[in-house]
């Protein structure tokens, strides 16, 4: 497999209004290389989800997103509490997110099943206590 | 219809207007952000009544072809920079989500 294309972004915590940012960097960085605008959509949209959970749940973490030539591969990264049951998180509409969240249009349960659609494989990797890691996969052929 | 089409009608304002040249293809109603990232397309309009900055990323990511923020909810300097940042078309209208959307419908 030839070399990838690796971003590397750190997701601030604190800022509930400023997640986004890394998404938003990486539908340009891709439109620069070329990529698919439907492909853009599905990436970025998946991203942006895992960047709002990071913030909402685990005060942050990091992504890192390797462009391959078969396939675009986002590897989300938080130190949060964990997900303490996968399946019920998986499911539209179930949320464990606070109060203040759904005022800003956050919060309605549909993060995860958002992003699994928009992917072609998701894994998850979560640890109470210690964290979670969603891997995601978008293929280009 | 284009943003410039709609921005001639009496009710909608332009707050920030990047791209009037831009179609209307149809159009998505919603305030919770998810739903809307999940259900909405390219070159809608997105008809909403949430003025948190984060509906500019929404609309950014989603590439709709403006945003109508109605009964006149009052913006936020944020909001708008972010518009500006983004090149997100960003239209006020006092009229409420659902008549907006009864208005629009028989345009696009």
């Amino acid at each position: 497999m030839s070399e990838a294309i690796n971003f590397h972004y750190v997701v601030d915590g604190d800022d509930f209004t400023s997640a986004g940012e890394a998404s938003v960097d990486i539908k340009r960085k891709l439109r620069q290389l070329g990529v698919d605008p439907a492909i853009i959509r599905r990436v970025s949209i998946a991203m942006y989800e895992g960047e709002v959970n990071m913030v909402i749940h685990a005060e942050g973490g990091t992504v890192d997103v390797n462009v391959y030539e078969d396939k675009i591969e986002m590897i989300l990264s938080d130190e949060g509490p964990g997900i303490a049951n996968v399946e019920l998180a998986m499911k539209a509409g179930f949320s464990t997110a606070p109060d203040y969240v759904r005022s800003l249009g956050f919060g309605a349960g549909m993060g995860l099943p958002n992003m699994k659609s928009y992917t072609d494989g998701m894994e998850i990797d979560t640890k109470i206590g210690v964290g979670t890691t969603i891997t995601m996969v978008v293929n280009l052929k | 219809m284009t943003v410039k089409e709609l921005l001639e009608l009496e009710k909608f304002e332009a707050v920030n207007i990047a791209d009037d040249s831009r179609k209307i293809i149809g159009g998505y109603c919603g305030d919770l952000l998810s739903w809307v990232m999940g259900r909405a397309e390219e070159n809608n309009v997105f008809v909403t009544i949430m003025v948190n900055v984060n509906v500019i990323a929404v609309a950014s990511l989603i590439n709709v072809s403006c945003v109508v923020i109605c009964e006149n909810a009052e913006l936020s300097d944020e909001l708008i920079t972010a518009a500006k940042q983004k090149g997100i078309n960003l239209i006020r209208t006092p009229l409420a989500s659902f008549e907006a959307c009864a208005y629009l419908s028989n345009l696009i």
